[in-house]
């Protein structure tokens, strides 16, 4: 198994008042079957033993699924592996001797909360506007009442997949959280159940995401490449669409 | 203390319709007055949130991620169980029943189990209509894939990241909420202590993971939905962050823990790689519906698996359980896994992994249909181990997933402190001591949105709640006696890393208290975690201060706490000295190795009460009856 010596360039902001500054660390002994978190893991092991304070960043499940891990891996939100978060990101893609900068996420609505984190309520603060459907518990109908053919199921999932961690908005030159909300507008508004308050959803949602702050989107793409599970763009079009539909239409 | 599980009366089917008639009302008007705190929210903690928010109630919702939508139950990747038997094959609410007692190998309450499988068909209809993405077949109706120890196809799932869609969910209901100031919700807060005033449980003291600042909450009831402890083993499926803390600090305050030696070791996860692994990762036991588990039948057999020929091969699952095959329950499958290593079969650098293999089934039904039913799985795994499963098979090995003890609750979901509600992991209640595949799921979801609402409607009903102020000497008390073990440890300025110490753990647990257990095992470890536990109160390092945001302290505290649960575990796997379901004591084993109970000494729940750190618990049992279900030597050959 090789090890690999890294150079590593690291966001410290002590926080969200303090001025932040890279600073570097050496990474000794890195295994190319470590994870990237698992190689901070060790950073910070050699930091606590000197009596330093280690490099704080969020993380939980540690398999790519919980949208918690967001680090900017040389400039690329979750690093260089397509639709990888970094959690999942393994040290076999890099080389011995590399010099590698990881930051946090970059956007006035994800304030630092310190080093690598950032505050990212913001996006609750849009699903609370409106990402949900208005029913309570009990009184549901039958699960198979309400046919729904597989594409259309297959084609929502592929919005719901969404982890909410972020790294759309950290990719935007805009800091736009347009793929974030328009994947779980587009989830709602192609499931029947959905249909109710399809309107009102987009835009109570849309006026949150701008209310707190997120850019517009100038269709770059860039949230679309660096989504770790590859949501597609065309849910912004989509978005785009229910959004004017609603405001057109609006009683 | 006498254990009352407050089962009601009358035939098992109509005990829970009963229950519910018979439990008091909360006049609509009045829920309003009542504040409920819910610590935790994933599947049980946000759906509790959301169906009591939408009944009335003032609900804060406390967790410790940056967000509610992160708890670890969105990590369950393969599904839900529901007895709707859309399949007609034959499925029902009994057969999910009587799978479910079975499967925990008699260990579990018959009557919460029956109450779980009744409601699990009102959660996928709840699901459904909140707009989850279930998969689907092609007219448009629910699709159905097997889980391990059921002959029924009962498994709802939204590819391999169920966990995730029915989490999210349950989120978006509880949003719903918060945005109707029904719900007030709490991120970056991690639990400390249960203030207990009178007896009752009426507030927390939480850390604000930001600012470091202990804060008090008060309420007329306090529900925890805190997940397991599996992380107590350093090494397992769980996120990093799971811990046993909230849990723990509640038993100290005196809610009893049962069957804490209940843990389930998950058949197919990903080998551990080396020292600096930080977490183990699962593949769904999903796969096993169409993967087949195998070995060289030559102990040392190096060759590379297609270089060995299909008359080398051992699929041993197949050919030990011929009904259920490789769909057998995790301890049998974790078992048996440990066994072909330990006979040296086992595969890969370091012998300890058995194959899964796609081969037949990608021939079978092309590598399409393997990609739509696994395909992010399959990506999973290459992500992790660098190979390609659609072309090598995978190498799998146990690893901790799952714990099916936690603290008590009787039928209401009640610990023995009034007023504390424990739901999902947290609680010991349904699952016995082994948990069936897409089960946990439906529980969390169950005790969430079907059961809570009726159970603390009742308690509030018929409890005098005089108001409570975070001003009371037993909130003052909890904060200060909070405040001082945060300073202690960071006091010790020791030379250990808390990694070093949770890693040495989870060892030990690992070694001794893991998936096959000796009495001279667990006396070993009996022995070390009281000496490790002194080491880190001595030795151990925490940097940074108390009053910003500081994870080494997090880990610290939730370590400390680890250190002194586990030693409960290891008593717990002596004192019963039977094997079921997933706790195996090699002295109780039948001739071919199966899980050996003995049911005229140990059908009862082991409750622990807490009498002082590294001091003998008192055991408290509640004895099992078995009324429906009788039980029998379990047998899935």
């Amino acid at each position: 198994m090789a090890t690999m010596t890294l150079k590593l360039q690291i966001w410290r902001q002590p926080g969200p008042s303090v001025p932040g500054r890279l600073v570097p660390y050496t990474a000794e002994g890195v295994s190319s079957d470590m994870s990237f978190l698992e190689m901070l893991d060790v950073v910070n092991e050699g930091l606590i033993a000197k009596g330093e304070d280690p490099i704080a960043f969020d993380s939980d499940c540690r398999e790519g699924i919980c949208g918690m891990c967001s680090l900017v891996v040389n400039g690329i939100p979750h690093g260089p592996e397509r639709g990888t978060t970094v959690c999942q990101l393994h040290m076999r893609h890099f080389k011995d001797g590399e010099t590698i900068t990881i930051e946090p996420w970059r956007a006035r609505a994800f304030p630092v909360v310190k080093d690598l984190i950032v505050d990212r309520s913001a996006f609750d603060r849009i699903i609370a506007a409106g990402g949900f459907v208005s029913i309570n518990v009990g009184g549901a109908p039958d699960g198979n009442a309400i046919p729904i053919g597989k594409a259309t199921a297959d084609l929502a999932m592929d919005s719901a997949a969404c982890i909410g961690c972020g790294a759309c908005v950290a990719a935007c030159k805009n800091a736009s959280a347009h793929l974030f909300t328009s994947a779980k507008i587009s989830h709602l508004a192609l499931m029947p159940q959905g249909q109710v308050e399809r309107q009102q959803r987009v835009v109570r949602m849309v006026e949150q995401m701008d209310a707190e702050g997120f850019g517009s989107c100038s269709n770059e793409g860039e949230c679309e490449a660096v989504c770790p599970k590859e949501i597609p763009i065309s849910n912004i079009a989509r978005m785009v669409r229910e959004y004017t539909r609603a405001v057109l239409t609006r009683r | 203390m006498t254990l009352d599980s407050k089962v009601p009366g009358g035939p098992i089917a109509e005990k829970w319709d009963h229950h519910k008639f018979a439990s008091k009302l909360v006049n609509p008007a009045n829920k309003r007055k009542h504040t409920v705190i819910i610590v935790g929210t994933g599947l049980a903690g946000a759906s509790a949130a959301s169906s009591l928010g939408e009944l009335g109630y003032q609900v804060l919702s406390f967790c410790i991620q940056d967000s509610p939508r992160r708890a670890h139950s969105i990590a369950a990747q393969g599904g839900i169980n529901a007895a709707k038997n859309y399949q007609n094959d034959g499925d029902s609410v009994y057969r999910l029943f009587y799978d479910t007692v079975k499967g925990g190998d008699y260990r579990s309450r018959e009557a919460n189990v029956y109450r779980l499988a009744q409601i699990s068909v009102n959660i996928i209809d709840q699901c459904v209509a909140q707009g989850v993405p279930f998969a689907r077949e092609y007219g448009g109706l629910l699709d159905n894939r097997s889980f391990g120890g059921a002959q029924v196809s009962r498994t709802f799932y939204a590819r391999g990241q169920t966990g995730q869609q029915l989490l999210l969910g349950a989120y978006q209901s509880m949003m719903r909420q918060v945005q109707r100031g029904n719900v007030k919700i709490f991120p970056r807060r991690e639990m400390l202590d249960l203030v207990v005033i009178d007896g009752k449980a009426r507030g927390i003291v939480v850390r604000n993971l930001v600012t470091g600042a202990l804060e008090t909450y008060a309420a007329d009831a306090v529900i925890l939905a805190t997940g397991g402890y599996g992380t107590v083993f350093y090494l397992s499926t769980n996120a990093v962050n799971s811990n046993v803390t909230a849990a723990w600090r509640a038993h100290k305050r005196g809610a009893l823990f049962a069957n804490p030696c209940f843990t389930q070791i998950h058949p197919t996860c990903i080998p551990v790689s080396g020292e600096h692994q930080s977490k183990l990762t699962l593949m769904s036991e999903s796969l096993r519906n169409d993967g087949r588990v195998w070995v060289p039948k030559n102990p040392g057999d190096t060759r590379r698996p297609e270089s060995i020929p299909e008359s080398e091969r051992d699929y041993y699952l197949e050919r030990k359980y011929p009904s259920f095959g490789n769909l057998v329950p995790r301890d049998v499958a974790s078992r048996n896994a440990k066994q072909v290593c330990d006979d040296g079969r086992g595969v890969g650098e370091t012998g300890l992994a058995v194959y899964l293999d796609f081969s037949d089934a990608i021939k079978r039904l092309g590598p399409d249909v393997i990609a739509s039913r696994y395909g992010n799985l399959f990506q999973m795994y290459e992500k992790i181990t660098g190979e390609d499963p659609y072309k090598v098979p995978m190498r799998i090995y146990p690893a901790v997933h799952y714990t099916m003890g936690g603290l008590w609750v009787d039928y209401n979901l009640m610990s023995t402190i009034p007023g504390l509600h424990v739901l999902g992991e947290a609680n010991f209640s349904d699952h016995g001591s082994n948990r069936l595949g897409a089960s946990a799921l439906m529980q969390g979801l169950a005790d969430g949105y079907f059961v809570i609402p009726y159970t603390l409607g009742h308690y509030i009903a018929s409890t005098p709640l005089p108001k409570v102020s975070t001003d009371a000497d037993p909130f003052k008390e909890a904060l200060a006696s909070t405040q001082e073990r945060i300073n202690r440890l960071l006091q010790v300025k020791g030379k250990r890393t808390i990694r070093e110490f949770h890693r040495e753990l989870g060892r030990v647990m690992w070694d001794y208290v893991g998936m096959s257990r000796n009495e001279a095992g667990l006396k070993t470890a009996l022995e070390r975690i009281p000496q490790l536990r002194e080491e880190f109160w001595q030795n151990v390092s925490v940097p940074g201060s108390p009053d910003n945001l500081n994870q080494s302290l997090e880990h610290a505290g939730r370590v400390a706490d680890y250190l002194e649960f586990a030693e409960v575990i290891a008593l717990d796997a002596l004192e019963r000295r039977e094997s079921c379901g997933g706790h195996f004591r090699e002295e109780s084993q039948t001739p071919d190795n199966e899980a050996l109970r003995d049911d005229e000494h140990y059908s009862y729940v082991a409750a622990w009460e807490f009498t002082g750190v590294g001091k003998r618990p008192t055991l408290h049992k509640e004895p099992l009856v078995f009324e429906e279900v009788h039980p029998t030597q379990r047998s899935y050959k």
